[in-house]
């Protein structure tokens, strides 16, 4: 892992229009910021409805962003234009002013044909068997993709190319003629991940990709992934709504509450010293598979449900289920700030 | 040893289901037994088509075709369960067991409200009471699983509940007719951690509160550390240790058990560790292979273990496990004791 930045999201929103009602609609994502570097791994964690998934989504501009800027490897491949954002280097520090403030500057907006960064950019899917086409063999899943961005010369060389990554992914060749209901759940996740991997991409978004499998298959993707970035220097977006699994895959994690990022650090820091109250509940609500342990820890149990996205609670969004929710957590939205170098949060309560 | 069925709410012995399909028998549940005790909580661990379902609807009589009860016995209360008769088996599904299901919002009725399917399970089975009476009972059995607002909540649909909600009210339509026995099928399963943690804490209390014995299916082993007195580990239809919550696990017994708790990452750890896979697939119930089922993928498979299924070997304590290394171990234990 190196220090360069290879994704950079700044403000970003996604807002879902619902018909015939008025207002911004479905919040699903409001108002998120942050950097992933080279070869690191940002696990992202919450509720379902949290807005997890959109995020990953909406990064790959599979959903277009509402407002915001999505820089990939130095170059901007969304902006929606009339931004106030700061001013930044290349290696994405704060340009500072004479008085040391940060320059900000207003943005142009920039929409990207997409296509060649969907080679640098890939997504693995939760649900393996939804995301693939019963009607395709597998040869034909994985050799699409090798199609559209025109990656081999020839029929043989494709077929290499094919044969090569289900090897990768650890699957027998002679299963390219095989479609995907011959397989079971972990295989057709090896599938989905053998498609992703066959553009050579830098950067994957694994959307929930161990949550649909069998405990004892989960390690052994887990492994898989784990193994694939160390070989081929991926940068993976972990999203996951487990914590075990995210702390132990990721370098730092990015917890979501509604839509909004609410902490960011890294993963064993933000474990042992979490700063958001419901970085806390959540991390107390983990079953702990060890009895004498787990009937001894005192949990904090969160009332309520999570309000709906289309009508957020004003100021902190958490208030309304918060245990420490003060007066001024309900007028005004908490700023996300640096409390411990690298660890970031967004609370009243904090200061 | 005539009076042994008095202290046990459920007796399982031998039972074996089988599922007749066009490919040839599958047989789902090939021989377990357990037992339960009032107010005992008995965690089910397995991976999906282990058969902890199977088993779990053959008590409540809830097998469908092609799924038979090929053999052993199933005991409630001293009476055996599969001789009902099928009036019998209505008065006995509701008001003696009750069983919550994985996923609430299948199993609410869209379309009636949740006061009038919380009071037609209670009229269901007493057909005396009135209407007034069935309305306060459920009043009654909502607030205990701690849902506001009652009388509106009572004139809603189950799509104005959301997740958490909905599997409170499954809970209080299972407990409704005070069952002495509750099988949940992974009851949690489909939540967020969080109102998970709210649903464990609140079964954990009402167990105390009613002293009911509950079955708990799930393939979460912290869910289990965290509400079980005893454990029953399933693959491929069999039983493959049973013990004490802590028994299975700080002295797992059998490979897969402990391939299990490794193969999990711990939220507790203090740093990384990597994970230890347990390698290969689940058995193909269709044509299982002789001898142990989880020799293929055990690491510490033998000669004999391919040959012959393994007994049990008891290690005191109501725990024990069907593995050929801990038979290896008895006979290694009688030698020395022999020689010594």
């Amino acid at each position: 892992m190196d220090d360069k930045v290879l994704l950079q999201v700044q403000n970003l929103h996604k807002y879902f229009h619902v018909k015939g009602m008025k207002g911004p609609g479905v919040q699903a994502v409001e108002n998120v910021s942050f950097a992933i570097k080279k070869g690191e791994t940002l696990g992202l964690v919450g509720e379902s409805g949290c807005g997890k998934t959109t995020l990953g989504r909406t990064i790959l501009r599979l959903h277009e962003p509402t407002k915001g800027q999505i820089i990939y490897d130095g170059k901007t491949i969304y902006d929606s234009g009339n931004l106030e954002i700061a001013e930044l280097d290349a290696n994405g520090n704060q340009v500072l002013d004479k008085d040391g403030k940060p320059l900000t500057k207003k943005s142009k907006k920039i929409a990207v044909d997409m296509l060649p960064y969907r080679r640098k950019m890939q997504i693995i899917f939760q649900d393996p068997s939804a995301s693939l086409d019963p009607r395709m063999t597998v040869g034909e899943i994985i050799g699409e993709a090798i199609d559209i961005h025109k990656l081999t010369r020839s029929k043989t060389e494709r077929l290499e190319m094919i044969k090569s990554l289900l090897s990768d992914v650890g699957l027998n060749t002679e299963h390219a003629n095989r479609f995907p209901h011959e397989f079971s759940g972990g295989q057709q996740q090896r599938v989905g991940i053998a498609r992703a991997l066959a553009v050579k991409p830098e950067f994957i978004v694994c959307d929930e990709p161990i949550s649909a499998l069998d405990v004892s298959i989960q390690s052994q993707i887990v492994n898989m992934l784990e193994d694939m970035q160390n070989e081929l220097g991926l940068t993976f977006l972990f999203i996951a709504h487990d914590l075990s699994v995210v702390r132990h895959i990721s370098n730092r994690i990015g917890v979501m509450y509604l839509g909004a990022l609410v902490e960011l650090g890294e993963s064993y820091e933000l474990n042992k010293h979490p700063l958001h109250p419901y970085t806390k509940t959540l991390l107390s609500a983990v079953p702990v598979p060890d009895p004498e342990k787990s009937r001894a820890r005192q949990r904090i149990v969160l009332e309520g449900d999570i309000p709906s996205p289309m009508n957020p609670p004003t100021g902190c969004r958490f208030h309304t289920r918060c245990p420490y929710a003060k007066p001024i957590c309900k007028e005004a939205i908490p700023e996300f700030k640096e409390y411990d170098k690298g660890h970031w949060a967004a609370c009243h309560i904090l200061d | 040893m005539n009076n042994i069925n008095e202290n046990k709410l459920l007796e399982i012995k031998d039972l074996r289901v089988s599922f007749f399909t066009p490919a040839g028998e599958v047989k789902a549940v090939a021989g377990i037994s357990y037992d339960l005790g009032y107010g005992e909580v008995m965690g089910i661990v397995g991976e999906s088509g282990s058969g902890k379902s199977v088993e779990a609807y053959s008590i409540m009589g809830l097998l469908q075709s092609p799924g038979e009860i090929i053999g052993g016995s199933i005991t409630f209360e001293g009476e055996d369960v599969l001789a009902y008769s099928d009036n019998q088996m209505v008065d006995f599904r509701g008001n003696k067991v009750a069983m919550i299901f994985q996923n609430p919002m299948t199993c609410l009725n869209p379309v009636y409200t949740i006061g009038n399917q919380l009071t037609e399970a209670l009229r269901a089975h007493n057909k005396d009471i009135s209407a007034a009476d069935a309305h306060k009972k459920a009043v009654e059995m909502l607030e205990l699983v701690g849902i506001n607002n009652i009388e509106k909540r009572m004139k809603q649909y189950p799509h104005e509940f959301s997740g958490g909600m909905r599997q409170r009210v499954m809970i209080a339509m299972g407990l409704i007719c005070s069952p002495k026995l509750l099988i949940a099928d992974e009851p949690t399963t489909a939540l967020d951690v969080t109102i998970q943690a709210q649903i464990l804490e609140l079964m954990k209390d009402l167990q105390k509160k009613t002293k009911m014995g509950i079955i708990f299916i799930t393939h979460n082993l912290g869910v289990v550390a965290e509400i079980c007195d005893k454990v029953s580990v399933m693959y491929a239809g069999r039983i493959v240790e049973q013990g004490s919550v802590n028994d299975i696990f700080y002295k797992p017994a059998h490979p897969y058990t402990l391939g299990l708790l490794r193969s999990m990452p711990r939220v507790d750890a203090e740093e990384y560790e990597r994970l230890i896979p347990i390698e290969g697939t689940p058995v193909d119930m269709c044509c299982p292979p002789e001898g142990c089922l989880f020799a293929p993928r055990c690491e510490s498979c033998m000669q004999i273990c391919l040959k012959k299924s393994p007994p049990y070997v008891e290690l005191g304590d109501g725990h024990r496990s069907a593995c050929w290394l801990r038979v290896q171990e008895n006979m290694n234990n009688k030698e020395e004791q022999a020689n010594g």
